[in-house]
């Protein structure tokens, strides 16, 4: 079984004065002048790399860092490489109110966990969400914490499809198919 | 129960009960793959399935598009990769000299209309323009999809966009694309199935349905259809193999989640400004703006009318000195229509740079890229900051573009 809890570190992909930031592209998270590569280990190094203000996140991640985006997130292409970047960086998950299609899939597919939830804006704007703070969440149950700011997390529960492929680890070890 | 679109595509190609929300199982008729994604398809297939069968090689092609013939050594090595892997397993490989592979599966007639595509391409989309679900996916689902020639899919819900009244006669169809995404942003039809309705989308020729669609992934939809007849299919008809087939039509009384009237009544030539398709104002407030470069092509505009209508304005006329205009044919079969009609002729002796068909000037590469402080305005369907360059990227139809790149400065099409 993989371990339905995550916790770690967050960052806020958010403007100076909170708002998350909305539709974060696919040439914002792995630019497509990167798309060559095709080794997952060396595409961390180019995490939100075309992103403002984010250049330096592939030097700031840790291994279990979780994300936290605004509506909207992975609009553009359909690059894997901008999951796969993340997974590269040991980047625990991506929270945001919503995803683009094709970005949320390619997670899906890979086992990495995407989150939908609408309760994440206000936290954010209000600075009960910020960037260096500790969170839990339970991906079965889709409740979770803050545990610096002892606020309350909640986000859609996965899918019967998306539980599925996260804990056979990626839609090819899918048993049914 | 009563369907929408989507819902009597998907069902058709699905043993379990489909309707908007649902999780099903869904047949593909066709999955492909680019020299993009291609390759991560091809390590994928080899590491995960070895040597087990494809699903069926007949319903599974490569189409380089992207960087058509490679000018990197990377690319070349990764459509190497593909061709090898193609060879080996008997799937046929649209080369680098094809074009754009969502409209060469149209032409082809590999894309038909009530059938099902997907490709490592986000806007395979644009198939909705001859009533074909295509999707856009990422290398894992694609090599999913070779392998067992199904995907799982959530039934989007629908929406249904009726446009009202009748735009002005300068307006095209990409006038009428960036309005919808002025209107409906990417929000309003975000993750839904959006169907169009009213005068002015059934005016539409093929080459202006595929404009549309083209631009739903900008309005974060995942597909546009547009059910009404189509009373002119105009020039690109002939390249297509499944012309004439009507579009897939939904039942008078399904279920869809919103319905969204659009006023395009006298509606102007548009414009998106940067930093995205969603700021879009009318050509005439941009006025002015003084450009670089233009680019006339992409899966939005590289069809032969959009070539034809750019050379309409070209004709007799020189681009402005100083001012770079490229032109990038979606296709062979659209390179070979303006080379018998003169247009490639009348393009030449502009000034323009004609090139072969792909994805140039829309993805980096070999229509070259904008550099910092330059002002490019293009055909394209995307201006997001970096997608071309460095550079400030506009996004209007062929005449406007045109136009500009005959003054030097942004102007509507009629101002020349
Ligand atoms: S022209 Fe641009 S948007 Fe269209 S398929 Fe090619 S790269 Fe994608």
């Amino acid at each position: 079984m993989r371990s339905q809890i995550l916790r770690g570190r967050v960052w806020v992909l958010a403007w100076p004065d909170g708002r998350l930031i909305e539709d974060i592209d696919t040439d914002q998270i792995f630019h497509n002048s990167h798309l060559h590569i095709t080794e997952i280990s060396q595409m961390g190094a180019y995490a939100l790399g075309n992103l403002e203000g984010w250049k330096d996140f592939p030097q700031k991640a840790k291994p279990g860092d979780i994300l936290v985006a605004g509506r909207n997130f992975g609009a553009g292409s359909s690059r894997q490489q901008a999951v796969d970047c993340f997974v590269a960086l040991g980047v625990k998950g991506i929270m945001a109110p919503s995803f683009s299609a094709i970005y949320f899939r390619n997670a899906v597919n890979a086992g990495f966990p995407v989150l939908r939830s609408e309760g994440l804006e206000r936290p954010a704007a209000e600075g009960l969400l910020r960037s260096g703070d500790e969170i839990e969440i339970d991906l079965s149950s889709g409740r979770g914490r803050n545990v610096t700011r002892n606020e309350s997390i909640s986000f859609e529960p996965m899918s019967a499809i998306q539980a599925e492929i996260y804990e056979a680890g990626n839609v090819f070890r899918l048993k049914r198919s | 129960m009563a369907k929408t679109v989507i819902e009597k595509i998907i069902q058709a190609h699905s043993r379990e009960d489909v309707s908007a929300g649902r999780i099903v199982w869904m047949d593909l008729d066709v999955r492909s793959a680019r020299d993009f994604g291609g390759p991560n398809v091809v390590k994928n297939y080899e590491r995960e399935y070895g040597g087990a069968a494809l699903d069926d090689p007949a319903r599974t092609v490569f189409t380089f598009d992207l960087c058509a013939p490679a000018c990197t050594l990377k690319y070349a090595d990764n459509q190497q990769a593909c061709r090898v892997f193609a060879r080996k397993r008997g799937v046929r490989v649209y080369d680098v000299d094809q074009g754009i592979g969502s409209h060469v599966l149209m032409e082809e007639g590999l894309a038909r209309p009530g059938g099902t595509a997907v490709g490592t391409d986000s806007h395979m989309n644009i198939l909705g323009a001859i009533g074909c679900f295509g999707q856009g996916m990422g290398d894992i689902d694609i090599t999913f999809a070779f392998r067992m020639g199904k995907t799982w899919f959530e039934v989007p819900e629908s929406v249904n966009v009726v446009l009202k009244g009748n735009p002005s006669p300068r307006a095209t169809a990409k006038d009428l694309a960036l309005f919808l995404c002025l209107k409906l942003g990417t929000s309003k039809i975000a993750l839904r199935s959006a169907e169009f309705y009213g005068p002015a989308v059934r005016a539409l020729d093929l080459a202006g349905r595929i404009t549309l669609c083209s631009m739903i992934t900008e309005m974060a939809g995942i597909i546009g259809f547009i059910p009404e007849e189509i009373v002119n299919p105009g020039k690109s008809a002939a390249a297509f193999a499944s012309a004439g087939e009507p579009p897939v039509a939904a039942d008078p009384d399904a279920r869809y989640a919103d319905t969204i009237e659009v006023n395009v009544d006298g509606l102007e030539p548009q414009i998106a400004v940067p930093p995205s398709p969603n700021t879009v104002k009318p050509v005439s407030e941009a006025r002015g703006v003084r450009i670089d470069s233009g680019f006339i092509g992409s899966c939005t505009n590289g069809r032969i009318e959009d070539l034809a209508a750019a050379a309409a304005v070209l004709r007799g006329r020189k681009i402005r000195p100083g001012v770079m205009l490229k032109v990038v044919p979606a296709t062979r079969r659209v390179y070979e229509d303006i080379l018998s009609t003169g247009i490639l002729k009348t393009l030449f002796e502009s000034g323009a740079i004609v090139l072969n068909p792909g994805c140039g000037g829309c993805a980096e590469g070999h229509a070259g890229l904008t550099g910092k402080g330059e002002v490019e305005i293009s055909t394209g369907n995307r201006n997001f900051p970096g997608k071309q360059g460095k550079g400030s990227v506009y996004l209007a139809s062929p005449v406007t573009v045109a136009a500009s790149c005959v003054k030097g400065e942004i102007v509507s099409p009629g101002e020349i």
